[in-house]
């Protein structure tokens, strides 16, 4: 039995019951990445010693009983690389922090090792979480498991690949701006950005702060619910964390969509839309409606704003959050300067990669005194104009349909050479993150190509359990229209 | 049409961005700037004249609390990555004759 092929919640099951040891999964995934990261590269670390460390105490707690009730005791998750992990490297895929060992572990990696799952390592992404494509690392790219020649997506390529590949049952990543919902649609996996505030920033490298929400990548949705379980709370360190009355998302997995209002927003299935992907997001509707939901068409509106408003408000957050790297507290400092001065400059003329350094340049363009009313501040009033869109539709309806990307995953090489084309695959994310929602994508089939498709469903703030009950349905009844 | 990115504007933005880019860096930097400005102007297709500017999505209220201690003295930790440091501190070049 390959134990990688389980989904999370299952292999936690065969590890309570004794089945399986933690030490067994914890080897199988090792022995999966040996076997696999040479062609997909999903990872820019490894904890080996750790892993084995951390699986024998996990044993000994289960054996004694205590952390027996959690759905993912003994499980190995990865970890995005912008996480940060006690005594494990987290670089961001940048030059910058190529050499940062944290001294503390992010409140989601807190909650994931007192929930007794097994932190296997630290996975590659877009350089500091800016890109699409996951070909910004600084550690060479990351290759989509579903085809070789194509890119897994971005920034969460690595999180989203190494699920893919068997080499984890599931891993955490990060969403700015889709950056866990696209990679996931292009690798054929499950990925959930939870409502804003959900989950602590704790120890998540901040890019876009106001946008930044970390989220559970797996294999299927309950998969996805078990780990957002684990990660969500109400963190004090975190100013923008809020506090729930419900944390049991595994509760709403329900296959039951009757009555449910699914609104198809018409603006996102228009021009630039491959024919492949509209298909299988409109066979999709169809299962949920003979499950008994009502779906409609409607107009949301705003739909071309959102690009253009998300990355005046993303570069901007971005060059303020990123002034903290200048060679003095952590990570690179230039070999050769003259003064404090030339040793920020050069120092992060060297760390940053050329996809940093346009948003960080962008960012600081905005920002500047004479620019900040025409770019920011316009940007921040089409941002409630945008939220506003939403809330007039989760007036009328519970969940929305979309695609998750208006393609399928390109080949390696063929975005990285036209930014603007790039930044426009994010369409049908960004909103989200501007609007602070929920959003999930799940595998809705493949194209002519053989490429995996997601489906997206976005749902009103806080409403994760109609978003994950949905998607659970979806999913129980895809094979079976 | 936003106004023309110049070698003055992008001198100014590395000295607020604190890099030292290259002729070839500065004058990709002045393509992309320009690019991505003209493709921002979309914005002004909007009236936002009576809109408020939301920064953040929800009510954020000041989190107070008592000024009590709770953490120790972090210093080793908070050291533990600097590319240089001599007595507990971050060393830095000399910035004062």
């Amino acid at each position: 039995m390959d134990l990688m092929q389980l989904t999370a919640v299952r292999l936690s099951e065969k590890i309570k019951s004794g089945e399986v040891t933690v030490k067994e999964a914890a080897e199988a995934s090792l022995q999966a990445i040996r076997n696999k990261e040479k062609e997909i590269h999903a990872f820019i670390s490894i904890d080996e010693e750790g892993v084995l460390r951390q699986a024998e105490e996990v044993q000994k707690k289960i054996e004694k009983g205590e952390q027996a009730a959690g759905p993912l005791a003994g499980v190995p998750v990865a970890i995005k690389d912008n996480i940060c992990t006690l005594g494990i490297k987290t670089t961001c895929a940048s030059r910058i922090l190529h050499n940062f060992v944290p001294t503390y572990d992010a409140h989601v990696v807190k909650r994931l090792k007192d929930a007794g799952a097994i932190i296997i390592g630290k996975t590659n992404m877009d350089e500091f979480a800016m890109g699409s494509t996951t070909e910004t690392s600084a550690f060479g790219v990351t290759r989509n498991p579903a085809n070789q020649e194509h890119v897994p997506g971005g920034s969460s390529g690595g999180s989203c690949a190494a699920v893919a590949a068997g080499e984890v049952p599931c891993s955490l990543g990060s969403d700015t701006g889709g950056s866990i919902r696209q990679p996931s649609a292009f690798c054929g996996v499950t990925g959930l950005k939870p409502t804003y505030g959900t989950v602590s920033r704790y120890g998540l490298i901040a890019y876009g702060s106001s946008l930044d929400q970390i989220g559970p990548i797996a294999r299927d949705v309950t998969d996805c619910a078990a780990l957002l379980q684990v990660i969500a709370s109400h963190d004090r360190k975190d100013s923008t964390s809020v506090r729930l009355e419900d944390y049991n998302f595994m509760s709403a997995l329900k296959d039951d969509v009757a009555g449910l209002k699914v609104g198809i927003p018409e603006d996102y299935f228009g021009e630039g839309l491959d024919q492949d992907v509209k298909e299988r997001i409109f066979e999709a509707a169809e299962i949920l409606k003979s499950k008994g939901a009502r779906v409609e068409f409607f107009n949301l509106g705003m739909v071309e704003y959102a690009i253009p408003a998300y990355y005046v408000i993303a570069s901007a957050e971005a060059s303020s959050n990123l002034e903290r790297f200048d060679g003095v507290k952590y990570g690179y400092r230039s070999e050769e300067y003259e003064g404090l001065h030339d040793m920020y400059k050069k120092s992060r003329t060297e760390g940053f990669g050329p996809e940093v350094k346009r948003r960080i340049m962008l960012g600081s363009f905005v920002l500047s005194s004479g620019y900040y009313d025409a770019y920011y501040l316009k940007a921040l009033k089409t941002k409630a104009l945008i939220k506003h869109s939403f809330e007039t539709a989760f007036k009328k309806y519970d969940i929305l349909l979309a695609p998750a990307s208006p393609s399928t995953a390109p080949r390696l090489g063929a975005s990285l050479s036209d930014p603007l084309k790039m930044y426009l695959s994010d369409i049908y994310t960004v909103s989200v993150n501007l609007a602070g929602l929920p959003g999930i994508s799940v595998p809705c089939g493949k194209d002519s190509k053989g490429l995996p498709v997601g489906l997206q469903m976005i749902a009103d703030c806080y409403q994760e359990k109609t978003l994950l009950k949905t998607a659970y349905t979806y999913e129980q009844n895809r094979g079976k229209k | 049409m936003s106004e023309k990115i110049t070698d003055e504007t992008i001198d100014y933005v590395s000295i607020l961005a604190k890099l030292k880019l290259n002729d070839a860096e500065r004058s990709q930097a002045k393509e992309d700037m320009q690019r991505m400005l003209d493709y921002i102007d979309k914005l002004n297709e909007l009236d936002t004249k009576d809109v408020e500017p939301m920064s953040h999505i929800f009510p954020i209220d000041n989190v107070f609390r008592e000024d009590v201690v709770v953490n120790g003295d972090d210093r080793e930790s908070m050291l533990a990555n600097a590319p240089e440091k001599k007595e507990g501190q971050f060393k830095v070049p000399k910035t004062v004759e």
